[in-house]
């Protein structure tokens, strides 16, 4: 049951990491609450089903229009509802809500409340001790850990990273620095979205395809971001497996329960909010700061 | 002066009667289409519905008292999906603003309470085509003076649902043992958390021993769960024979999928509502083979209604019909009512509809007292539909009761299910 448990948890928590690792660089940088995040990855998963679905293009193909269509409509969300209300935290937030509902009634109107699927890039399994991991799965593990890896080599050692992270420490200061901070947060943006939408590609073919799909991650995600500490990358990649091994947790350990492991995963992030009100690495993110 | 008076008060005596005469000659009879019209379940209310009232409209309409009306269809639009509460105004509106004659479909058991309400109390008659909760029909035992305008012909009610369940489990159990050499079978209970499903996991807990089958666990994911990866992972691990699966939502998805590209050594079967679907091999990427679930319809000769009306829904709507469909024989049902009583009137029509003994798609449809759809040999059974090779095929009944439905074929427990427990 261990094998089982690491392997499925490390899964859930990967798909976690790169939802919640996009939202929090976007509020690091441009202190940007995103609500459409997840409405990005839910764009993507659709857009992945009618290029390779009902266009026929090639999978691969398909993934690539995918990301590219869904940042391009990321930056322009942002320079036509984003940008302008950027300094009012609050009507960022709202109108971000607003962006999402948008988005779900168009998809709503176009594909219908219909429940849909994308076939998986590669069928079957490998056992791992004694587990199942569909090579779908093992995929998307392994994409998720390379984008996370190229999202720290762009933060950490390229000169956009520095700008980023200069940014997200003192907006103001990086501004008077010479730094286009309206760029950054564009590019940011982008960044954040593409990941979104990598999520959105990676998971459409493990799960279902319906224009409600960016809730349930929206919830997860928000959970995320709030354990780990608000803006903090590490802290996001923390909670993202906290949560997602603790759903795996929940499901094999209290089977009848399995219906309870949201329920249980918001239930730690109160705790640790309640021992640790600035989230996990909160603190370190305020220093930084 | 009198004069232009006279012709003045002719033109107006004039106008009135044309337009009284329009109004007659343009009498028809209004069906509301009662349903969540952006999924597939209202949209599948709207199609059963369309086809029933183009073919009376073809023929002249529904003669009554010696003329024949043309139906018109009107949209009620429930959004009961999203919103229960939307339901019972969405039907007052079409009952006082388009003034609506009938109404037919709903869903949502809590949504066609509310609706069967507001028509009860507007004495509509309303043939429910979606909700299978017993009391539906229970409230007509209770307050018959009320609640008798309402009659259900698809599904059958819940309590029958259940039975029929049992009776596929049985039925896989059986061919487990048959094949496999396996006596006592283990049985995973896999079932979405909610509310219709729970009568079903507490019977099967119950009833499985007394099957002869063991139960090993009981699985009970949100219904809005996306991936299941993890409970079937646990099922594995827990060496279940079959998992018995209770999933109206869209959970059946990646359950299958993932069931299929796992190949989780499990036979499964149940009711998995997207299995239903025509949509589901596409879905699935054909990784839900060998998937079996209850069903209201199948392309098998159920009566000779069956296989024209299957193939003519999938023809024009390019799915198959599910028991939301049922709107097309409660149109007909409805029409012959109205032309055996000669008249509209809500009161007259429900005893000519308490005498109905139609052949509908979905089998013989007798209303019993309480104006619920028979369940049984020889009136509607449901089905038991599996995947077998991107075809829906029909694999119950056969030989049950007597009855084997023209079409229907051998189940057939997975290969990777044979393969890992034939060699034990």
């Amino acid at each position: 049951m261990i094998e089982n448990i690491l392997i499925n948890g490390l899964i859930h928590g990967g798909v976690y990491a790169l939802l919640a690792v996009g939202f929090s660089l976007i509020f690091g940088v441009a202190r940007i609450v995103n609500i459409a995040h997840t409405a990005f990855y839910m764009i993507a998963a659709y857009l992945i089903y009618t290029f390779s679905t009902r266009m026929g293009l090639h999978p691969l193909l398909a993934i690539l229009f995918s990301i590219a269509l869904v940042t391009g409509i990321g930056m322009v969300v942002y320079q036509l509802s984003i940008k302008p209300i950027q300094e009012h935290e609050i009507t960022v937030l709202i109108v971000t809500i607003a962006v999402a509902m948008v988005f779900q009634e168009i998809v709503l109107l176009i594909y219908g409340g219909h429940f849909r699927g994308n076939p998986s890039l590669l069928t079957g399994f490998i056992q791992i001790s004694g587990v199942r991991v569909s090579y779908q799965h093992l995929l998307t593990l392994i994409v998720v850990f390379f984008v996370l890896l190229l999202t720290w080599v762009i933060l950490f050692r390229t000169r956009l990273g520095i700008a980023i992270r200069a940014t997200a420490q003192d907006r103001e200061v990086a501004n008077l620095m010479g730094m286009n901070v309206n760029r950054v947060a564009m590019v940011t943006m982008g960044i954040a979205v593409m990941m979104a939408a990598i999520g959105g590609v990676l998971v459409a073919p493990l799960s279902v395809v319906e224009p409600y799909m960016w809730l349930h991650p929206l919830v997860m995600v928000l959970a995320i971001v709030v354990l780990g500490g608000l803006g903090s990358i590490k802290g996001s990649l923390a909670g993202a497996f906290i949560l997602g091994f603790t759903e795996t947790l929940v499901v094999f350990l209290i089977p009848l329960g399995a219906f309870l492991k949201g329920a249980f995963s918001l239930m730690i992030m109160i705790v640790v909010l309640l021992i640790r009100p600035e989230g996990l690495f909160g603190v370190a993110f305020e220093e930084e700061r | 002066m009198i004069r232009p008076k006279i012709i003045l008060v002719g033109a107006i005596i004039s106008l009135f009667l044309i337009f009284c005469g329009v109004e007659v000659m343009s009498q028809e009879i209004k069906i509301g289409v009662a349903g969540p019209m952006a999924f597939i379940q209202g949209q599948h209310h709207w199609f059963g519905a369309e086809f029933a009232a183009e073919e009376i409209n073809a023929k002249g309409g529904i003669l009554v008292g010696g003329k024949r009306l043309p139906i018109k269809l009107i949209k009620i639009d429930t959004n009961e999906i999203i919103n229960v509460p939307d339901a019972a105004s969405a039907v007052e509106r079409a009952i006082t603003r388009d003034k609506v004659d009938f109404i037919i479909g709903g869903f949502r058991t809590e949504a066609v309470f509310a609706m069967q309400d507001v028509a009860m109390d507007y004495k509509k008659i309303f043939i429910g085509c979606g909700a299978a909760h017993p009391e539906l029909c229970g409230r007509v035992a209770k307050d018959y003076n009320k609640y008798k305008y309402w009659f259900r012909v698809t599904p059958i009610n819940s309590m029958f649902l259940a039975k029929v369940d049992f009776i596929l489990l049985g039925m896989v159990g059986k061919f487990i043992g048959m094949e496999l050499g396996i006596q006592k079978p283990k049985v995973a209970i896999f079932a979405e958390k909610a509310v219709w499903a729970d009568p079903i996991v507490a019977a099967a807990k119950d009833n499985i021993p007394k099957m002869g089958m063991e139960v090993v666990g009981e699985w009970r994911p949100s219904a809005t769960a996306t991936d299941v990866t993890a409970e079937l992972s646990a099922i594995n691990a827990s060496g279940a024979h079959i998992i018995f699966t209770t999933i109206s939502g869209p959970l059946g998805i990646p359950y299958a999928k993932k069931w299929g590209e796992l190949k989780i050594p499990a036979a499964s079967v149940g009711i998995n509502v997207e299995a239903q679907k025509k949509g589901f091999w596409e879905a699935t990427g054909g990784l839900g083979n060998y998937d079996m679930t209850m069903n209201t319809y199948a392309r098998v000769e159920i009566t000779p209604m069956t296989i024209p009306f299957y193939d003519k829904f999938v023809a024009k709507v390019g799915e198959f019909p599910t028991y939301n469909a049922g709107t097309n024989d409660a149109i007909r049902i409805l029409a012959n009512a109205i032309e055996k009583a000669g008249t509209l009137d809500a009161d007259k029509l429900v005893t000519e509809l308490e005498k109905t003994d139609f052949y509908g798609a979905p089998g013989r449809i007798v209303f019993t007292k309480d104006h619920d759809v028979t369940w049984g040999p020889n009136f509607v059974t449901a089905t038991g539909t599996q995947w077998q090779d991107g075809k829906l095929m029909c694999v119950w009944p056969v030989n049950w009761e007597g009855i084997t439905y023209k079409g229907a074929v051998k189940y057939k427990i997975p290969p990777w299910v044979v393969e890992k427990w034939k060699k034990k």
